[in-house]
C-alpha cells in the first residue's frame, strides 16, 4: 500500500507509479561520504580515548597519536562541512531532502504510521507498507539518532577542538561557549564518547532495518540509496 | 594621605635595586613587555596603596601556604606588605574583637575601593551553622564585608567552584562566591591551592594597573588559565608519539613517557603548572611521574576516578564511564539485531506457506 500521500503525488504525476525518483545525486553522495567519514571518526576516536599499546624508542621516531588525532580532526571537519552542504540542499533539493531536519510530529496521521510500522518491526503486521521516503519509523528514528547527534557530536567535538587554541580568537568564540555549558572539559569527552558509541549503535540497526526491508519490504531501499530511483515490488 | 607600596618597601629596608627586580619579574610573570616595567614601578611608587581584606570561610587554608611561599625574591616581604594584610586571621596579629574592628575600619576609609580576597566558601545549609566566625556564620561576614569592595578575588578551587566541600553530597551546601556576591566582578583562580606566583601575579596585576585581568568565560584570568596544562607538558612529545606509561612501575613510567593511559587530566585541566611549576620552578605533579588531578577544574571531585582516561559519567547513578554504557548500549543493539533477524526468519518460514495463498488469491 502507498501511504495516502504517496498516492497523491501518483495521481499528481496522472501514471502508474512502479518507480520513483527519490533521493537526488548530492543526497546520495553525502550519505555514503558520511559512511565512510563516520566510521573513520568512530575508529579514530576511540583510539584517542584508549590509545594502542605504548611505542619504544625514541619519541622523535614515532608521530602515532598524531597521526591519530589528525586523521580524527579531518574526518571531523569533513563530517562537519558534509553537515552543512547537507543542510543546503535541504532548501534547494526536493520534498525528500527536507525529511530528515522536519519532523511532522504535529500530524496525528503520521503518528499512526509510527504505530503501524513499530507493529510490523515487532511482527505484528504481516505486510509492511510502501513510502517514498523513510518509513515514519525510520524517520524518527534518523531524526533523533541522526540529525540530534550529528549536531551534537559537531558541537561537542569542535568545542573540544578549539581547547587547544586557548582561550581568545575565532574558534573560542565559536564554539568555546560548549566546554563550560557541559560543566567542563572531560564532561564534555564522556559525552562525545557516549555519542560515538550510541550513533555506532544506531548505524548498526539502521544496516540491519535496511537489509531487512530490502528483503522483506514492498520497495527497494539500499539500490535506492545509489541510483536515487525507488523500485516498487507489485 | 595614605603610603604607597614603594614608601612601605623603602621603610621597610628594601632597596631600590631590588624593588626593579620584582618589577621586571612580576612584567615577566604577566607576560608583559618591558616597556611594562617603568609602568608597574611608577604605579607602585605613585599610587596609594590599596587594602586587600583575606577572609577565609570553609577551607585548609593551602591557598594560604601555597601565597607565603610564593618564590619571587621578594614576594615574602613584598607582597604581603603590598596586601597590607589589614585583615588576614590566620596571619595577622591582632585577633578577636580588635580584628573584627579592621574591617570595619577599611570598610568605612577605602569604600568601593579595597580588594577582598576570599579563600574557601561559605555553606548555607542550616542558615550557615557549619562554618561560624566571631560567633556569625561567615556567609554573613562575607557578605557584609564584599559590600562595598571594589572587586573579589576568589582563591582556589574552594571559593571558585565548591571544590570538596562541595563534592557530592555536599552535606554543608558548599557554596562558590560567585553565587553569593551577584553584584560585584568575582576573579577566579581555581586550583587546590593556585601556584603562588599566580596569585602573586593577580594581586600585583589588579593593584598596578587598578583593573581587573581579562578574565575567560569561567572568570579566570586568561594569562593564567588560557591553556591546558597538556599544551605545555613537557612529555606532550611522547603523547604525540604513542608513547604511556601502562602500569606504574613499567619501564615507560622510568623513561618519563606520557602519563595519559594512567588518567592524567592535563589534557582537559586549565592552570599554568606546566609553564610556572611549582615551588619556585622546582618542579610539578608530571614532572614527579603522577599525573595531573584537574584540581584548577569545577567539581574535579565528582569527575570520577583520577587514574582513569575515560572517566565515570555521574548521570547513571553507578559510576559508568562512556565505555561501559556505550558498549553495553552497542552489544545490546547487536543482541537485538540478532534475535530480531531469527524470529523474522523464523516466521518467514512459519508464514511463507499461508502467506503466498494470500497473494494467489489477491492476483
Amino acid at each position: 500500500m502507498l501511504s495516502q500521500h504517496d498516492i497523491q503525488d501518483a495521481m499528481r504525476h496522472g501514471r502508474q507509479v512502479y518507480s520513483v525518483y527519490v533521493y537526488e545525486a548530492p543526497l546520495r553522495v553525502w550519505h555514503w561520504f558520511n559512511a565512510v567519514v563516520m566510521t573513520v571518526l568512530a575508529v579514530t576516536g576511540y583510539l584517542i580515548g584508549k590509545p594502542f599499546p605504548t611505542l619504544f624508542g625514541e619519541a622523535a621516531d614515532h608521530y602515532m597519536m598524531g597521526y591519530v588525532r589528525y586523521i580524527h580532526y579531518i574526518a571531523g571537519y569533513l563530517f562537519a562541512l558534509g553537515l552543512i552542504a547537507r543542510l543546503y540542499w535541504a532548501f534547494v533539493g526536493n520534498r525528500h531532502a527536507r525529511q530528515i531536519f522536519l519532523l511532522p510530529f504535529t500530524e496525528i496521521e503520521w503518528w499512526k504510521e509510527v504505530w503501524f510500522e513499530l507493529r510490523w518491526y515487532l511482527f505484528l503486521e504481516h505486510t509492511p507498507k510502501k513510502y517514498l521516503g523513510h518509513n515514519p519509523m525510520a524517520l524518527l528514528m534518523m531524526f533523533f539518532f541522526f540529525t540530534i547527534f550529528a549536531f551534537g557530536m559537531t558541537f561537542t567535538g569542535f568545542g573540544l577542538y578549539v581547547e587547544f587554541t586557548g582561550s581568545g580568537g575565532l574558534g573560542d568564540w565559536l564554539f568555546g561557549w560548549v566546554v563550560p555549558l557541559l560543566g567542563g572539559s572531560q564532561q564534555t569527552h564522556s559525552w562525545h564518547r557516549l555519542g560515538m558509541w550510541l550513533m555506532m549503535s544506531f548505524a548498526a540497526l539502521h544496516v540491519y532495518a535496511a537489509l531487512r526491508e530490502e528483503v522483506l519490504g514492498q520497495h527497494s531501499l539500499i539500490s535506492t540509496m545509489i541510483s536515487g530511483w525507488r523500485m516498487f515490488k507489485r | 594621605m595614605t603610603e604607597t607600596f614603594y614608601e612601605v618597601l623603602r621603610r621597610q629596608g628594601i632597596t631600590r635595586r631590588s624593588f626593579l627586580k620584582f618589577c621586571s619579574l612580576t612584567a615577566s610573570s604577566l607576560g608583559l613587555s618591558a616597556a611594562a616595567i617603568p609602568e608597574i614601578a611608577r604605579a607602585l611608587e605613585t599610587k596609594p596603596r590599596t587594602p586587600v581584606l583575606w577572609l577565609h570561610g570553609l577551607e585548609c587554608t593551602c591557598c594560604s601556604e601555597s601565597f607565603i611561599r610564593s618564590a619571587h625574591p621578594l614576594t615574602r616581604d613584598v607582597v604581603l606588605s603590598m596586601l597590607s594584610l589589614d585583615y588576614d586571621d590566620t596571619l595577622m596579629a591582632a585577633a578577636g574583637d580588635r580584628a573584627e574592628a579592621i574591617i570595619e575600619t577599611v570598610k568605612e576609609k577605602y569604600k568601593g575601593n579595597y580588594i577582598v580576597a576570599v579563600e574557601g566558601n561559605p555553606p548555607l545549609n542550616e542558615d550557615g551553622m557549619f562554618c561560624i566566625q566571631g560567633g556569625r556564620p561567615f556567609v554573613e561576614k562575607l557578605k557584609e564585608t564584599c559590600a562595598d569592595a571594589r572587586a573579589v578575588i576568589a582563591w582556589g578551587s574552594c571559593a571558585s567552584y565548591g571544590c570538596v566541600q562541595a563534592a557530592r553530597p555536599n552535606p554543608t551546601r558548599a557554596t562558590p562566591i560567585k553565587k553569593i556576591i551577584t553584584n560585584k566582578p568575582v576573579i577566579h583562580v581555581p586550583g587546590c591551592p593556585p601556584i603562588a606566583e599566580v596569585m602573586t601575579g593577580v594581586v600585583t596585576y589588579m593593584l598596578t594597573f587598578e583593573r581587573i585581568p581579562e578574565l575567560d568565560r569561567q572568570g579566570r584570568p586568561r594569562m593564567f588559565y588560557g591553556q591546558r596544562i597538556h599544551d605545555k607538558c613537557y612529555r606532550r612529545g611522547h603523547f604525540d608519539a604513542g608513547q604511556f606509561v601502562e602500569q606504574w612501575d613499567d619501564d615507560p613510567a622510568r623513561m618519563g613517557f606520557c602519563l595519559y593511559k594512567m588518567g592524567c587530566k592535563g589534557p582537559t585541566t586549565y592552570n599554568a603548572c606546566s609553564s610556572m611549576r611549582w615551588n619556585g620552578g622546582i618542579s610539578w605533579p608530571v614532572q614527579s611521574g603522577h599525573g595531573c588531578l584537574g584540581c584548577s577544574e569545577d567539581g574535579f571531585w565528582d569527575k570520577g576516578s583520577f587514574y582513569d582516561r575515560v572517566t565515570g559519567i555521574h548521570q547513571f547513578g553507578i559510576e559508568a564511564s562512556a565505555d561501559e554504557v556505550g558498549g553495553a548500549i552497542a552489544v545490546g543493539t547487536g543482541a537485538a539485531i540478532a534475535a530480531h533477524a531469527a524470529i523474522t526468519a523464523l516466521s518467514r518460514l512459519r508464514h511463507s506457506e499461508p502467506q503466498n495463498e494470500k497473494q494467489g488469491e489477491n492476483a
